[in-house]
Parts: C-alpha cells; structure tokens; sequence
C-alpha cells in the first residue's frame, strides 16, 4: 500500500454496567479520542460508527447517531455489524476511506448497552434464524465455549487449573488498568470456588457482559505529519476474513458443522491473523503482545496458538511458564482482557486496539510492555464473523 | 422417559427429524458434490466449488462418536422453556462418521457429564421437552449413549 494509515488517537468510556443509553459512552469515548489525537471535531470527514442489536434504530445506524449527537457537521457516515468484529469492520471503512485518497482524518466508535446475564436472541417465533433455534432447545454461548474446553482437556492434557490460571493471570493485568469493569485479583481458589456454568468451565472462566465505549482517530501518514505526528502507531494490518467451508468446529450458532466430504476442514480463527500478518509482511516472532477474545479462560489458549505464539497444544505450557504475563516473553492481555472488561460487543474489538496504541507509544504505566513495538488483536463471533489487527511503531 | 410409551405426538421442531423408535435428524443431501447439511437447506449447496442445486433430504446417521460435551449448569434465556424448577442438563456434540459432521444437541435426561467420555459411542433418542399449553411437552432429539438404559 503506497499510503500508509496511522492512529493518531484513542478513547474509551470505561467498561461497566450502568445501563445508560450507549450514544453517552460513545460520545465519551469520541472526545476522549479526540482529545487525545489533537483534532477537532469540525475536521472529521468521516465517522464509522460499529452497531448494536440491542439498543434500538439508533443503534443500527450507529456512525450517524454518533454524528447528531457530537454535532452534525456534513462529514460521511458509516454504519457497521459484524458481531464481535463489529469494531474491526468499522475501523476497515474507515481505513479504505483514507487510503483511498478521499479523507484525510476519520472518526471511528462503538458503544454497547447489554443485558444481565445471557446474550440472548431478538424475540418471536423465528424457527428459520439458527441463532433463535439454538436458544430455544438449550444452546447458549458457554454451551459452545464449554465444548472447546473440554476439547482441550482430552487433546491436548489441559487442566481446569491450567484455565483458572488464565483468569489470576488476566486479573493481575486487569487490576492496573483504570478502564476495567473489574480491578480484584483473582485467586485460583477463587475460580474453583465460583458456580459451573458450562462445565468444565465456571463462572469465573466466562466473561461478562458489560457496557462500554471505544473510538479511534484514524488519518493518512501525511496528514500526521503535519500535525507534528509522523510517528504515530501505524495500522499495519486488518483482517476480516471469512471461514473456508467446510468448517472445522462447531461455531456460534451453528448446530452442526458442515459435512466434510469433499475436503478437509479448516479451522476458522487460525486464519483470522494469518492475513493479518500476510498483511502487516509481520510473523508471529516480531509480535510483542497479543490482545485476544478471552470469552472463555480456555479460548484465550486457543488464541495463543491461533496466533502461533506457540505450537498447537502447547499455550498451557506457555502460560504455565510465566511468558503471557506483563514481563514474560509475550505477554496476552495485558490490559486484562474480556476476563477484566466484560464484552461490550462493537467497542470491543476498538478497545483492543486502543491497548495496542497505548502500549505501542509507552503510555500504559503500570501494565507497560517494555519496549513494545509491535501488537495484534483477534475476536470471533456469530455467522462467520472474525478479526484481527495489527498495530506498530 | 422412553420415547416408546405413548409419546407427544408433535416435534418440537417440524420437519427436522423422523418419529418413532429409531428417530433420524434430517438434513440435505447435495446430489453434486455429496456434502451433507443439517439442519436442511433452502438456498442450495455451501461447497464454494459446487454449483449443483439438487438438494436431496436426507435422513442422518442416527449414532455417532462423542466429539464433546459440556453442561447448562444455569437456565438459558428464552425462547428456551424450562420446566419449573428448571433441571440442569448434558449437551453432546457427536460426530456422524458417514456424513463427516458434528453434530449438537441436549444429552438424554438425566445422564451426567460424568457418564460421558470423548470418543464415546452415541445414539439419537426423542424426548418431551417443555412446550407452552402443552402438558405432553413436545418432541426434541437428544444425543444418549449408544446401549444405555432409558
């Protein structure tokens, strides 16, 4: 790509359980991201709001209702879903934007309002949505995060302690990051003392749902440089990729997968950050810190080697041997993930980056990754819906 | 309870398997490339290198090797409806050998988690399960060990 993207700056409403209307965390998080870009609002050419189902009209036309209420001001207006990449699909328009020469600075926020408890289907009698049929005889979110753990436990000899570690582990990042829903340091004790949800998993191995805000600031290297802010953390890479049929797993919301007799299965999430490096001309070797969907503790080791920080089999070990803690080798979460957030569906995969950009500028104090000059993110999500992002210095 | 003693007449879900004593799920059949679907397909074949539109259905293997399994340990949120009080159940992921799928569903009542074991063989039962106005309950495929008593 002859121009190049940069992120000039990031903003969040912190991640919790209000219930006010989304527009007010992410306006919050638009003028965080502002501010800290030095921009004006008035110089926004184009705004790519992610959207929510859950949170009426205004929430499926997101970038405008984002527009109206910082002022409209006649920039373009962009409106986004895609599930749990929600974020990273609003960031993409963006992006093309820019590097199609047509803006120089664009806007981009999500913001949710959720329900307590389960994510549950829009109502009525809608036996031709899978996603209401796998609701109706049973099948929720953990069901599917339950049956990769246990996967895991046959496959590979993971234990319920390996995932509970995961969890202390996300909680001590989590514990120095002020934007986190929850800041308690978590004990392995703790895990195993909390409810069966899904077992093997409990409720503290699954993440919340929470309310929250993100946005960037995107704009062409050039007008960075103009601004005195040529070296910005660069968006080296954005993938949103389908799956490749026939799948290999059991994936939200699906009830079966497709027969494979034609070809093997592939394994969705594993290509998600392939073309993101492909993308980036970055292997796993030059990451510094990886952001990944820790829906459930157990999936945070499928990232892992997903991302191929480790081989297959192997993210157990590693996280047993302190390297995805803050100052090990490569440190996964170190703003304590959905196990510290909650998952606020269109924010989501923005905040990600945003840990990116603050961690890739040495601005993320007491959960620093020394000398971070390159980071990735990863989310998946219904219908075939996944990300990953790639931030660098 | 056995689906043999004078069953609920009516599937929880019409049209997505067979009645009786030896239930099948029913699925599509791609007449091209071969590729089995459940539930069944309107909009014809997902094999991408496939432009064949004959979708047949099919009835699926009615057993299968036990892929996974997990529990919901809390009651799932609607249109789920739960018998008061609501009694925490298995759910079974099985992979049908013929078709190459995997395939989810509830595990037979009162089975455990500790009952089961990867690699498994299962089978395909009917059960009643909750319906509104509908003390019979209605029709639902659930996944039991292959042999196991009912």
């Amino acid at each position: 790509m002859s121009r190049e993207v940069v992120i000039l700056g990031a903003g969040m409403h912190p991640w919790g359980k209000w219930g006010r209307n989304f527009v007010e965390y992410g306006v919050a998080a638009a003028r965080a991201a502002l501010a800290d870009a030095g921009v004006a609002w008035r110089d926004i050419r184009f705004v790519s709001g992610g959207a929510t189902m859950r949170c009426g009209y205004p929430g499926y036309v997101a970038g405008a209702t984002f527009a109206q209420a910082l002022g409209w001001q006649g920039a373009e207006v962009n409106s986004s879903y895609a599930a749990c990449a929600t974020g990273s699909q609003a960031l993409a328009a963006a992006r093309a934007k820019i590097l199609g020469g047509e803006v120089e600075l664009a806007l981009v926020v999500g913001a949710d309002t959720t329900p307590k408890g389960f994510l549950a289907p829009a109502r009525g009698e809608r036996p031709d949505d899978p996603d209401w049929v796998r609701f109706r005889i049973g099948v929720t979110n953990p069901t599917y995060f339950g049956l990769y753990a246990q996967r895991r436990m046959h496959l590979y000899g993971d234990t319920v302690e390996d995932f509970a570690l995961v969890k202390v582990k996300n909680s001590e990042h989590g514990a120095h990051n002020e934007l986190a829903r929850y800041r308690k340091r978590f004990t392995p004790e703790e895990v195993a003392a909390s409810a069966i949800v899904a077992a093997p998993l409990r409720l503290m191995d699954i993440c919340a749902t929470s309310d929250g805000g993100a946005a960037l600031v995107l704009a062409s290297r050039d007008y960075a440089r103009r601004l005195g802010r040529g070296d910005a953390p660069r968006l080296a890479a954005i993938s949103v990729v389908t799956p490749t049929f026939p799948s290999a797993l059991l994936e939200m919301p699906d009830l079966a997968t497709d027969g494979a007799v034609t070809a093997a299965p592939a394994s969705f999430r594993a290509a998600l950050p392939r073309k993101a490096y492909e993308e980036a001309g970055l292997g796993p070797e030059d990451i510094d810190l990886a952001e990944v969907y820790d829906l459930s503790t157990a999936l945070e080791l499928d990232w892992i080697e997903d991302l191929q920080l480790c081989p297959r089999g192997e993210a157990a070990a590693l996280l047993r041997s302190g390297a995805t803690r803050l100052g090990g080798r490569i440190p996964v979460n170190p703003s304590g993930g959905l196990a510290c957030f909650g998952e606020a569906v269109p924010a989501q995969a923005l905040a990600q980056v945003c840990e990116l950009v603050w961690q890739l500028r040495g601005q993320a104090g007491a959960r620093q990754v020394e000398g971070a000059r390159a980071g990735i993110t990863c989310n998946q999500g219904l219908f075939g819906h996944g990300s990953a992002v790639i931030v660098t210095r | 309870m056995p689906s043999t003693s004078m069953p609920p007449a009516e599937p929880l879900l019409p049209g997505w398997y067979t009645l009786g004593d030896q239930p099948q799920l029913i699925g599509s059949r791609c007449a091209g490339c071969g590729s089995h679907y459940f539930p069944r397909l309107a909009a014809g074949c997902r094999n991408p290198d496939c432009t064949d539109s004959r979708l047949e259905d099919v009835p699926l293997s009615r057993s299968g090797q036990l892929w996974s399994f997990t529990t919901a340990s809390y009651q799932p949120p609607a249109p789920y409806l739960a018998a008061e009080p609501f009694v925490p159940f298995a759910l079974a992921a099985v992979e049908l050998e013929q078709e190459r799928m995997i395939v989810l569903g509830q595990v037979a009542a009162g089975m455990s988690v500790e009952q089961l074991r990867i690699g498994m063989a299962m089978e395909l039962v009917l059960e009643p399960v909750p319906a509104e106005n509908e003390p019979a309950g209605r029709l639902l495929w659930k996944w039991r060990p292959a042999g196991a008593a009912p």
